[in-house]
């Protein structure tokens, strides 16, 4: 098991060398030019050259590339073109934030919707059932940002019982840094809600018309010992892999969250470098929310092992 | 009620549901059957013929500034109000969705067409398929909001540089799931059979192969174009989409960020075209699965 493990962690490095690869051909060859979008629509030629060389822009293909990697594998993704600090120093000031808003969705929505699907593919057509499909299409359909507003003129404007914006960290104390995050989770969580329910839902409607449930359910069992104990793990690996999958939702969901709610967060950061067109800043970003997917989802893989013991690495 | 929890059971559980009753000579089983449909399809012709219509609906220049019209609840004359700016809301809305569906339709079109292309390839010749699949997996570990952000945040704003991106954010998971297809209409004997026979490999793609792609092709376009409509608002919501001369329902949410609390019109009305819109489209999509192949499950 461990050496599956540290396989799969160094088979996970290629790729995630090919997706800085690919993020760096994609501010090589985009037709913008950096030097002349930071310079400013003023800059004489001269003052564009300078930018050009100091961020070494006039270099070839393969020794940009070079540094870049060389750069990469020493933990360094470059300097901010806006504020002049580290990209990394900058990305780690913003990391509790999107953790944490990033972890209590995921609980949230692991807590909520495996049961929910459960419930739905065991009472199937039934209340429950319907109520799940209603909650599934909409959080397909009604966009995240939509969700927050929404939330937040409700529970924040009207009922006033969470704050309306902003974020307290966890070192000031587990109340107000939730109270916080309520409305931010719930948000985020809607389309990962849906997405879980449905998977859930789906896999343990095939599992229950299997010959062993029918025996469980002959030889006695309870219905609750059936559908926790037997049908739920046998369905696990179909839902532990949407959960993993999911992860991509909730990244680009991320995003829009912190800014509807004003979370100083990695997403956050990833909006105001867009706006000023710091490119080492974005790239930064992207490469660590890509690194985020990648690892989870082998984490996914991992935990394949636990659910299904016939799987054996 | 019925309809939907019998489109769910076909969606959701391949295996185990019950085959749908067959479409008989009257119309009442069909409409029972595909209610939400039929629902989504009447509700996106409304908004459609809202966008294509705008100028003849009593809508006003959407860039128009009034300052003495600014922050105006809706009105007899301000039928969604106005925004910070004094332009009015209604036209404003109506303009946008031109665009949200403009992207949402070329971006699934797109797609569709290259992830048919690239799918084709790569699940027919080994050769292309062992180079081409490392390169688009890694494309896909990049989530797809993220890779269209990358892209917009490169080049100039504009509405065909943000269905570029996204066209090129979603054509991997069509080219998957097209060459899941082709791999195993691959194996199939009457393939070996035209093979035998001496039909060019070309010919068998596009003759014999295509067209059993098609149905889970086009049930996978109409999720992509709800997605894309999300993921234009996402873009223009964050500043990363069109420029703001045009106006789209994610810029016009985005403009009334600031005003949300006192304001909530400027929000609301765009919010709830473009979540019908969605809502609607995907009603469309589970629908024409269960149409088209009740044992086809939602790829994602």
């Amino acid at each position: 098991m461990l050496a599956f493990i540290i396989r799969r962690l160094i088979g996970a490095i290629p790729v995630i060398a090919l997706v800085a690869l690919i993020i760096f051909c994609l501010l090589y060859f985009a037709p913008g030019d950096p030097a002349t979008i930071i310079a400013g629509d003023l800059a004489t030629p001269e003052e564009v050259q300078r930018i050009r060389v100091a961020l070494g822009l006039d270099q070839p293909f393969h020794v940009r590339l070079g540094i870049f990697l060389l750069n990469l594998v020493r933990g360094d993704l470059g300097t901010s073109i806006f504020s002049n600090l580290p990209v990394t120093y900058l990305i780690g000031q913003r990391l509790e934030p999107t953790f944490s808003l990033g972890a209590l969705t995921i609980l949230l929505s692991v807590v909520v919707a495996v049961p929910l699907g459960a419930l739905a593919a065991w009472r199937a057509r039934r209340a429950v059932d319907r109520m799940a499909l209603v909650i599934s299409v909409l959080g397909f359909s009604v966009p995240v940002f939509v969700v927050g507003y929404l939330l937040i003129w409700v529970f924040a404007i009207k009922l006033a019982w969470f704050p309306v914006q902003g974020y307290t960290p966890l070192s000031n104390g587990v109340g107000s840094w939730l109270s916080n995050l309520v409305l931010p989770t719930l948000s985020l969580g809607m389309v990962y809600i849906a997405l879980i329910t449905r998977i859930t839902r789906a896999s343990m409607l095939e599992v229950l018309s299997q010959d062993y449930i029918r025996t469980a359910r002959a030889k006695g069992l309870s219905d609750r010992a059936i559908i926790w104990r037997h049908a739920l793990r046998n369905a696990a690996v179909p839902i532990a892999t949407v959960v993993g999958i999911g992860v991509a939702l909730l990244l680009g969901g991320v995003v829009v969250t912190e800014t509807v709610f004003a979370i100083p967060g990695v997403g956050r950061l990833l909006v105001d470098a867009i706006l000023r067109r710091d490119y080492p800043m974005i790239q930064g970003v992207i490469l660590l929310l890509a690194s985020i997917y990648i690892i989870v989802n082998l984490c996914v893989d991992i935990s394949y092992a636990i659910f299904d013991p016939r799987i054996r690495y | 009620m019925q309809s939907s929890t019998h489109a769910s059971a076909t969606e959701m559980a391949p295996a185990t549901s019950p085959e749908p009753e067959r479409v008989g000579s009257t119309w009442g089983p069909f409409l029972r059957h595909h209610g939400p449909m039929i629902f989504g399809a009447l509700v996106l012709a409304l908004i459609v013929a809202a966008a294509l219509l705008a100028p003849w609906l009593g809508t006003s220049d959407p860039q128009k500034l009034a300052p003495a019209a600014r922050l105006k609840v809706p009105s007899a004359l301000y039928w969604f109000g106005t925004d910070a700016l004094g332009r009015d809301l209604y036209s404003r809305v109506l303009y946008g969705g031109r665009v949200s569906l403009l992207v949402g339709l070329s971006v699934a079109t797109l797609a569709m067409l290259g992830g048919l292309v690239l799918g084709l390839l790569t699940g027919f010749f080994r050769q292309v398929d062992a180079v081409l699949m490392r390169i688009l997996e890694a494309f896909m570990a990049i989530p797809a909001i993220l890779l269209a952000i990358a892209l917009i945040a490169l080049t100039r704003a504009s509405v065909e540089n943000v269905i570029i991106a996204l066209a090129i954010a979603e054509t991997p998971r069509v080219t998957r799931l097209v060459r899941a297809v082709v791999l195993t209409l691959r194996e199939q004997t009457y393939v070996e059979a035209a093979t035998a026979i001496g039909t060019p490999p070309l010919v068998i793609l596009l003759r014999h192969i295509a067209p059993n792609a098609l149905a889970p092709l086009i049930v996978q376009g109409t999720f992509i174009c709800g997605s894309a409509i999300i993921s234009e608002s996402i873009l223009s919501f964050i500043g990363a989409g069109t420029p703001p001369s045009v106006p789209t329902w994610g810029s016009i949410i985005a403009e009334g960020r600031s005003y949300f609390q006192l304001f909530p019109n400027i929000i609301f009305f765009p919010a709830v075209f473009l979540s019908l819109t969605v809502l609607s489209i995907n009603l469309i999509g589970d629908g024409l699965r269960d149409l088209l192949d009740p044992r086809l499950s939602r790829e994602l």
